[in-house]
């Protein structure tokens, strides 16, 4: 067994959990937040990404160990006071989403994108982006249109959306 | 329209849960005491269990129990049924072969359950599941349905001799040889139709809780149609009678068929539950997805397109053999039969066809409906078929299509089906115009000057869903009646609940199911909740399939609503002292027409509950219910053009273009319909160029069993679509739907591949047509 | 998962020292791969020893014509590197298209080499850039360093500190991808040299791994040009074959990509 302490969404959460404890699993069940999903075993679809020190990352292909000391973001603490994050509200208005399961992964996705990229996002680059993050509802077509509008809504980037 | 009513553009009501992480599916349920199941499963695709010995696994840390099928039998719980009856064509009924939820004397495909694993954590009883000993006696195994077809192949199932499961064969056959004797052309082809792997984004889970006080089961379960389920596992699985068992599907991560079927794990949970005394949780990992969820498709087929000396098909004559896998799904057999060869017609005029299923048992995971479930088996067929004909006979496609349409209604083909509506010419014009399918020679060249080989093809599909006429599924072999249900309860605060027996998995319906009240009351969307996929709190239901919520989830929502309205008009008519047939209901008030005369929604409700002043007579209360059983499917039609450039030193294809034009009947919410299209288009490109489940032919092992070897669409595979839509209405619900889960699924696999083999100018090409398999296409054209 | 024991090393000395004290331990680094493969029980080590909190690991430097590349330096730190863009910048190419930016945020080059995947891109560059792997005892060169598909000349608990390149004239990177796992199904990184000397290496393709091509080696060396590379057929015999493409297609496919990486070079 370790403990592990880090600030989780701005609180600090400490806890003991076996050495192989995956982030994902101490995220979603030892803090009971189970926005951050697991779809797949090989590290492919997204589904678990939350931001470490900033970064996008697999939560799933970290141990809870490693994340020791760090500052994660998941889901559940990206909407601030009770307003929704820019990236949230361009899905919804944009329909870029469905069932919801690849949704929380693909919003932190589509954030750390635009945190690096800015106003340069393009599709063509939206979707090279993606490819880590696996939809089966939505054919990516409005997930792409969701992360241009939300790009041209927080940077100073030119929009060129899908139509 | 409304704002919020019938044709809006309204963002949906769930969507808040979904973007903050607040969305409650299975895997995020917990119920205090929960222990954690892991399955011991079959790596060999086929054997005799000779004996299982768990003392080892029982001992390891954390270990509750291991059960297996010896004990799970002692308790009567039942085999797994396939529920809908078909008859071969000598008038045997179709073999089924036992499947055991646990299997006791044979594995028969690489994953089979074997037992389960019950562990105070998911690690441990995976651990331990490793120490279970299983004595295997491996037999030879057979994968694919050509082969177990054969003489001397290894035997699945006893009672299915030579694995044939039936012999099945609709139309008329000498009627349609004749048609092929007389003709002046006939175009011939063999089609594969590949085996795929579902993959909704959320893996497979249940969570089985017995409550020894009550002697109650409750079951949160990835599923499609909870009362399906509640149904099948009383009535034939014997895990408990219907009133104590409580099945939950709450928020579910996406469908696609794979989870209609009841599964053996989450009857083994519920069980388990009851013999552990702590609540059991499964969830799948995604390689267990791939090896034990429902697979789709998996078809070969010969085909023969007779024309006469003017290009009109004379005749169809079809042979398919479908892999059903080693068991027979819940669905399973209705697949290739009536989803399939009821739908060889298309849109074209054909006066004979016939057709000859036959389905085989073989060493892989069963097969049933996959997103579309046979009517994309046969538009990829017949679509192929069309555009091969009009390259051999020297006629556009569009030409040759426009040829043989069906241009009047209702019209009846000589495969069961009479379709209602449609103008499948517009949506071919629709489609070109969007295209730019004119200016396509000039791409083309200027594609080639760059060294790369252009090519544009089309599909005009037809599918039939709104599944259906109770009594004409029932005579058909369905197990089930395939109506829906509803009810509408008015609050006394004039808020509204709908109860829908309709479940979403992703579809939007507690938006644009409250759109149906918004356009008939006037209130708005936020003050009408849905609930569904609770056997508790809804009515008897039948669940999400075959795009059927629209039309006939929806139905039986009108049918309730107009019940709702003709009292909430009695009531409002009482209490201003006018004519009922004078009152209008607008903008949340019920008003007397031509005076000033008005009653608030909410006023009129609770009028309704306190029942101070209601008509004489009238009960108190404002709540309705009711069936919709539909009168006939509902036949969404459209066309979809595709446009690659193929790189000829590779092989890989780009998609320039796809343009769908769709007939979806009347359209509730554009946005959700455009997101169906969008999500079905995907799907079929995936299997058109992507995606295929391949198992080792000798050992049986499944050699894409993750995303490592299986090929999932990605953002940077696809591009943007083109979606349009016309209408013709739907005569036979009272909405006008036709339904548009599907279709994308269904009409874009023949537009892609007809699109690269007019690039590369070879038309032998079998999907997934993969870079290598067009680089090959395109070397041995040359 | 198996259960294994976490340690986070604070130095080199530390990590290879908490490494000797396990049964079956093994170095973390990025994880990308390990994690994964441990999470599908196909490797069980007793012990993990975090290499992310060893500073003397990271980082990039440039000076003169050497490069010197951290161990523990991530995918996207070299695709996002200026320096390394100035004087290498078909690296930069090749490290922003390993696995997808969340893989990239922590996957490192000492972990990508020290696995040698047969399909990992990294190989390739280091082959072809005729790369020094520096380790906590020794100095290898890329030729003696990839000995075989998921094999290196790293001994029992040696570990990769560093690796230095000295910056080439030209170099290009192209990369077919296996369009389900966006491995490799055939890359190939092309170097020339200040001296015109040429090397071509290839990954995805072989069937024991990274490995030069001669042939395309010395078509470039007396004329770094595609077209050079018209002549040159490729045998598939020492090629892969399995459910992705067969040889032949692979031969194809080096051949391709061997251009597309000598016209990327310039």
């Amino acid at each position: 067994m370790v403990s592990v302490s880090m600030t989780v969404n701005g609180r600090t959460v400490s806890g003991q959990c076996e050495d192989r404890t995956l982030l994902v699993q101490f995220i979603r069940e030892n803090l009971g937040l189970t926005g951050t999903h697991v779809g797949c075993d090989t590290s492919q679809c997204g589904a678990c990404v939350v931001h470490v020190d900033g970064k996008a990352v697999k939560s799933c292909t970290m141990l809870a160990a490693q994340a020791d000391g760090s500052e994660v973001l998941t889901i559940e603490g990206l909407a601030s006071g009770g307003e929704l994050h820019p990236v949230q509200a361009a899905f919804r208005a944009n329909h870029g989403l469905q069932c919801g399961f690849c949704t929380p992964g693909m919003i932190m996705s589509a954030v750390d994108m635009i945190n690096r990229h800015g106003g340069k996002l393009d599709e063509k680059t939206v979707r090279a982006e993606l490819e880590g993050n696996i939809c089966r509802c939505t054919g990516y077509h409005n997930i792409v249109k969701a992360i241009l509008d939300a790009a041209s809504t927080m940077g100073d980037g030119t929009r060129v959306a899908a139509q | 329209m409304g704002m919020e009513g019938i044709g809006a553009r309204v963002a949906r009501k769930e969507d808040k849960r979904f973007i903050t992480g607040k969305g409650r599916y299975t895997d995020d349920m917990v119920a205090p005491g929960m222990k954690h199941a892991h399955f011991v499963r079959s790596p060999h695709a086929h054997a005799r269990i000779r004996g299982i010995d768990s003392a080892a696994a029982e001992k390891m840390p954390g270990v509750i129990a291991v059960l297996a099928g010896d004990e799970l039998a002692a308790d009567a719980i039942g085999s797994l049924i396939c529920g809908w009856m078909i008859h071969s064509k000598d008038g045997s009924p179709m073999n089924m072969g036992d499947w055991r939820p646990l299997a006791q004397t044979k594995v028969r495909y690489v994953g089979d359950a074997v037992a389960i694993v019950v562990a105070d954590t998911k690690a441990q009883a995976r651990d331990a599941a490793e120490a279970v000993e299983v004595d295997y006696d491996v037999l030879p195994a057979v994968t694919g349905s050509i082969d177990a077809l054969k003489d001397g192949a290894p035997q699945i199932h006893d009672n299915a001799p030579g694995n044939l499961i039936y012999d099945w064969e609709i139309g008329d056959g000498a009627a349609t040889d004749a048609a092929i004797a007389s003709a002046a052309h006939v175009t011939e082809m063999k089609i594969i139709n590949n085996r795929l792997v579902p993959n909704p984004m959320e893996p497979r889970a249940a969570l089985g809780v017995y409550d020894e006080g009550e002697d109650h089961y409750t079951l949160w379960t990835t599923s499609q149609n909870p009362h399906v389920a509640r149904l099948v596992m009383s009535a034939f699985y014997n895990v408990a009678p219907e009133n104590k068992l409580r099945v939950i599907a709450p928020d579910v991560g996406g469908g696609f068929g794979s989870k209609i079927y009841i599964y053996p794990e989450e009857i083994v949970c519920l069980w388990a539950s009851k013999k552990t005394g702590v609540p059991v949780k499964w969830n799948c990992d995604r390689t267990e997805a791939f090896l034990t969820d429902a697979h789709g498709r998996d078809h070969v087929s010969t085909v023969k397109m007779a024309f006469d000396a003017s290009n009109r098909i004379i005749g169809l004559k079809v042979d398919t053999i479908a892999n059903l896998g080693a068991y027979m799904s819940l669905f399973s057999s209705a697949v290739p039969t009536y989803l399939y060869a009821t739908l060889l017609s298309g849109q074209y005029a054909i006066p004979a066809i016939h057709a000859n299923v036959r389905t085989v048992y073989t060493n892989t995971v069963p097969v049933d409906a996959y997103r579309g479930a046979g009517r994309p088996e046969a538009t990829y067929l017949l679509e192929r078929v069309m555009e091969t004909a009009a390259r051999e006979l020297g006629v556009s496609p569009a030409e040759l299509r426009k040829t043989n349409f069906i241009r009047e209604f209702p019209h009846q083909t000589p495969v069961i089906m009479c379709y209602d509506a449609g103008d499948y010419e517009a949506s071919l014009n629709a489609a070109m115009a969007v295209s730019d399918y004119a200016g396509f020679a000039a791409r083309k060249a200027e594609a080639q000057s760059r060294g790369k080989r252009r090519g544009i093809g089309m599909s005009c599909y037809i599918e039939a869903c709104g599944i259906a006429p109770s009594a004409a599924v029932g005579s058909l072999g369905a197990g089930v009646g395939l109506w829906e249900s509803a009810e509408v309860r008015v609050n006394a605060v004039g808020t509204i609940e709908v109860l829908t027996g309709s479940h979403s998995h992703g579809q939007g319906h507690e938006t644009t199911f409250a759109q149906l009240v918004a356009e008939r009351f006037g209130v708005g969307i936020d003050t009408v909740s849905i609930v569904h996929g609770d056997t508790d709190k809804v009515q008897m239901g039948m669940g999400t399939y075959g795009s059927r919520s629209g039309a006939v989830g929806m139905s039986a929502v009108v049918k309730a609503l107009d019940k709702v309205e003709a009292k909430a008009r009695k009531i409002a008519a009482h209490l201003m002292e006018a004519d009922e047939s004078d009152i209008v209901i607008e903008n949340g008030e019920l008003k007397v027409a031509g005076t000033d005369k008005s009653v608030p929604w909410f006023q009129m409700a609770l009028a309704a509950y306190t029942a101070h002043n209601l008509p004489a007579g009238m009960e108190p209360g404002l709540k309705e219910g009711a069936f919709f059983d539909p009168a006939n499917f509902t036949f969404p039609a459209g066309c979809y053009i595709c446009e690659v450039e193929v790189d000829p030193e590779t092989g890989k294809t780009e998609i320039i273009q796809f343009v769908a034009s769709d007939d979806f009947g009347k359209i509730i919410n554009p946005m959700i319909v455009e997101g169906q299209v969008h999500g079905g288009v995907a799907q079929g490109i995936g299997q058109a160029m992507l995606e295929a489940a391949h198992y080792d032919p000798e050992t049986g092992q499944l050699l894409t069993a993750s995303y490592m070897d299986y090929t999932m669409p990605r953002a940077d595979d696809l591009p943007s679509f083109q979606v349009s839509t016309t209408e013709t209405a739907c005569p036979s619900n009272p909405l006008g739907i036709k339904g548009c889960g599907e279709a994308g699924a269904i009409g874009s696999p023949p537009a892609l591949i007809n699109a690269i083999t007019d690039a590369i100018g070879n038309n032998d090409l079998t999907m997934p047509a993969t870079a290598e398999r067009v680089w090959a296409a395109l070397r041995s054209a040359r | 998962m198996y259960a294994t024991n976490y340690h986070r090393a604070s130095s080199v000395e530390d990590a290879v020292q908490l490494v000797s004290g396990g049964d079956e331990a093994k170095f973390l680094s990025g994880g990308q791969t390990l994690l994964p493969t441990m999470k599908q029980r196909l490797a069980a080590p007793s012990d993990l020893v975090d290499l992310r909190h060893v500073a003397a690991m990271k980082g990039i430097s440039v000076n003169g014509g050497t490069i010197r590349i951290g161990a523990a330096t991530t995918h996207a730190e070299v695709a996002n590197s200026a320096e390394i863009a100035a004087a290498c910048p078909g690296l930069c190419h090749l490290a922003a298209h390993i696995g997808d930016p969340h893989v990239r945020h922590m996957g490192t080059i000492g972990g990508s080499i020290a696995n040698n995947d047969p399909a990992a891109d990294y190989p390739a560059g280091l082959l072809a850039l005729n790369a020094t792997i520096v380790t906590n005892t020794r100095s290898i060169s890329a030729d003696d360093f990839f000995t075989g598909m998921f094999d290196t000349a790293l001994e029992e608990g040696e570990l990769i500190v560093a690796v230095e390149i000295t910056a080439p004239a030209k170099c290009g990177y192209a990369k077919f991808p296996n369009p389900a796992s966006r491995y490799a199904l055939t890359g190939v990184f092309v170097a020339r040299q200040g001296d015109g000397s040429v090397r071509v290496a290839v990954t995805g393709a072989g069937s024991d791994g990274v490995f030069r091509q001669a042939e395309m080696e010395q078509a470039l060396a007396s004329d770094f040009s595609a077209t050079a590379l018209d002549g040159v057929s490729v045998d598939d015999s020492d090629l892969m074959a399995d459910i992705h493409a067969s040889s032949a297609y692979r031969a194809n496919l080096v051949k391709v990509m061997a251009k597309r990486a000598v016209t990327a070079a310039g």
